[in-house]
């Protein structure tokens, strides 16, 4: 990977997405539950970044708040070139085109009072201000391209089965030419065998449309077979960020080496000799977490200092990003 | 597929909802029962020119047309004044008609835009939905009867004793019936504005406004128009209430609530005079039911086809 030579069409730099809690009487703030918190990565033109954790690791929040659906406690979100975490109404707007979304729900992101036509043209209609006629050839080529047949186009979502679903919901994330989508976890409502046919919906238009795909999932299979690079979350921070070979040959970060011990092998010599790393505990409340490290509550490999000081993202090997104080040392931490 | 390029233009959605409320003989058969009644009121005093207002200055003769039987010349017989009960029936239903219409219209305006306003913007739920608390809270009745003695000669002095009580009684009837309809419409629009589809609209760019009008307002259509079926029957019945009480329209001018009062003092020897409002104001009340209940269905494109 010659990630360096590649220019980042997406920054975040400190995100920071905290919910307010409001208790008592009087409804005051007593509190936030940090969904995000403190999460930087790059994300490279035309590649597809990975992203994955387990439920409520704050995951759909980072996709959410890198297209601005949340509007950020804090940290900047650079999308080709501009800050989306601080444009102004107008100005998002228009940027709007460049970023889209797949949803996880293809059945709840379709209005169901709306045809598939309706549907695909929304984004043409706020945006492109193309005649009737043309607008009609445009959500024609778009189901051509998602492979959708024509006749479909005045039919409602709800006469459509999961997958179909789904393609209509690419085929709108895809009318504006976006350069960046979020696919929140566009697979994890469809049939085993309808997921492969939409992954390979989605690598066939990257190749075509030369698209950069932020991709969340908690699939760890599904990611290796797409991602190019693969970040891990846990509990609102990234653990690690690695290119895909070499975070599923070799995890550093403690909580990356569980989580993929938890992927089944189709191989079952190799399988018979996978050892499973259970981790003990439940998962500490994102409004509360921990001193020190995230993982310190958890984590089998950990040390005195891992309750004290919060290890700081850096780049541990060539390309590889990781947040442990056992990959690197607290002191080149505080350097870097 | 080779027929792919011979694909159907996208029709317009309201060829497929008329196709499907034919479907639906309840509300086909209420559709033309409620156009028998609106040809009736409409229509009827053209062909039966027989003044509701008119009394015979002869008092004998007036006195033998008193609580006459149906007769040819009188259908539905005579009231207690003499004058002809058919006519009274077509004269009252047009008022009848037109303030339970137009009050369920303002009603439901009222409501809808309260209640998605509150519904949407988070900041605006507190105080609007205090607001129709406060409403709730208010005894309507008096409220009613004060706004009439208020504002009624005001209103009467300005645009002419008829259209001035019609506008009033309507506004008044509006204004004090929104309050259910805006919680509907709140709650609706509360669990509405989660669904992913209207988090796509977001990120697409699509404006609050036009989320609102393509995406919530489509979507809480069925309560509103529960609603809306059921406010017209309220207003009606609220309208003849105040007539009753002496502040709606004038005693001499009939409506089908002030019938029905009426014919209450002498329901034990002439029941049928109860009885004729009684079934207009029942047969519009059901009618307009059946045809909301029809294009509930018929604007719900998961039932349409089925």
């Amino acid at each position: 990977m010659l990630d360096t030579a590649k220019r980042p069409l997406v920054q975040v730099r400190n995100l920071k997405m905290y919910f307010p809690i409001f208790s008592g009487l009087l409804r005051r703030h007593s509190g936030d539950v940090k969904a995000v918190d403190n999460v930087s990565f790059d994300i490279f033109e035309g590649e597809t970044l990975g992203l994955v954790g387990e439920s409520g690791c704050g995951k759909s929040t980072v996709g959410r708040a890198l297209l601005r659906l949340y509007t950020p406690t804090a940290g900047n979100v650079v999308i080709d070139g501009d800050d989306v975490a601080t444009l102004s109404a107008e100005a998002l707007r228009q940027k709007r085109p460049t970023m889209q979304m797949v949803f996880q729900d293809p059945q709840a992101s379709l209005n169901p009072r709306m045809t598939v036509a309706a549907i695909i043209g929304e984004p043409l209609d706020e945006h492109s201000g193309l005649p009737t006629a043309e607008k009609l050839e445009r959500v024609y080529t778009l189901m051509d391209q998602v492979g959708l047949n024509r006749r479909f186009a005045n039919r409602y979502p709800h006469e459509f089965s999961g997958g179909q679903r789904q393609r209509i919901g690419i085929a709108r994330a895809l009318a504006l030419n976006p350069k960046f989508i979020v696919c929140d976890e566009p697979i994890a409502a469809l049939d085993v065998s309808i997921q492969a046919q939409v992954v390979n919906l989605l690598e066939d238009l990257q190749d075509r449309l030369g698209l950069t795909y932020l991709f969340i999932s908690h699939d760890l299979s599904m990611v290796r077979h797409i991602a190019d690079r693969v970040a891990v979350m846990y509990l609102g921070q990234i653990a690690e960020i690695s290119p895909r070979d070499d975070l599923y040959a070799d995890p550093l970060h403690p909580y990356a080496e569980a989580l993929l011990s938890a992927v089944p092998e189709p191989d079952p010599n190799r399988e018979g000799r996978r050892t499973r790393i259970i981790l003990k505990g439940d998962v500490p409340s994102p409004a509360n977490p921990p001193k020190g490290c995230n993982f310190c509550t958890r984590c089998p490999k950990v040390m005195p200092i891992c309750h004290d000081l919060e290890p700081v993202l850096t780049e541990a090997r060539p390309g590889r990003f990781v947040a442990c104080h056992l990959v690197t040392p607290p002191q080149t931490t505080r350097a870097g | 597929m080779t027929d792919a390029t011979q694909s159907q233009k996208p029709r317009s959605q309201w060829f497929a909802v008329w196709h499907q409320f034919r479907q639906h003989k309840g509300a086909m058969a209420a559709l033309i029962l409620l156009g028998a009644l609106v040809f009736f009121v409409l229509i009827g005093p053209l062909l039966w020119r027989i003044d509701p207002n008119f009394i015979e200055p002869n008092t004998v003769k007036m006195f033998k047309l008193r609580n006459n039987p149906p007769s040819f010349d009188h259908p539905l017989g005579t009231d207690q004044l003499g004058r002809d009960i058919l006519a009274r029936m077509m004269f009252g239903g047009r008022i009848s008609l037109a303030v339970g219409l137009v009050a369920m219209l303002v009603a439901i305006f009222i409501g809808t835009t309260i209640g998605v306003l509150a519904g949407y913007f988070r900041r605006a739920d507190g105080l609007l939905m205090r607001f129709t608390d406060l409403f709730l809270a208010l005894p309507l009745l008096p409220l009613l009867l004060v706004m009439m003695m208020l504002f009624s000669e005001m209103v009467a002095s300005v645009l002419g004793p008829r259209l001035g009580t019609f506008l009033l009684i309507v506004l008044a009837i509006g204004v004090t019936s929104w309050m259910q309809s805006a919680r509907v419409v709140r709650g609706e629009v509360l669990a509405l504005k989660e669904r992913e589809f209207v988090l796509a609209a977001r990120s697409i760019g699509t404006p609050n406004r036009r989320i609102i009008l393509r995406h919530i307002l489509p979507n809480v259509l069925s309560p509103v128009l529960v609603a809306a079926t059921l406010g017209i029957a309220a207003a009606i019945i609220t309208e003849s209430v105040l007539s009753f009480l002496g502040l709606g329209f004038p005693p001499d001018f009939p409506t089908w609530g002030r019938l029905l009062y009426d014919g209450i003092d002498s329901i034990r020897t002439y029941p049928e005079r109860v009885v004729w409002p009684g079934l207009a104001i029942s047969l519009t009340v059901l009618s307009v039911n059946y045809i909301g209940d029809g294009l509930r269905d018929a604007l719900d494109p998961r039932i349409r086809g089925r």
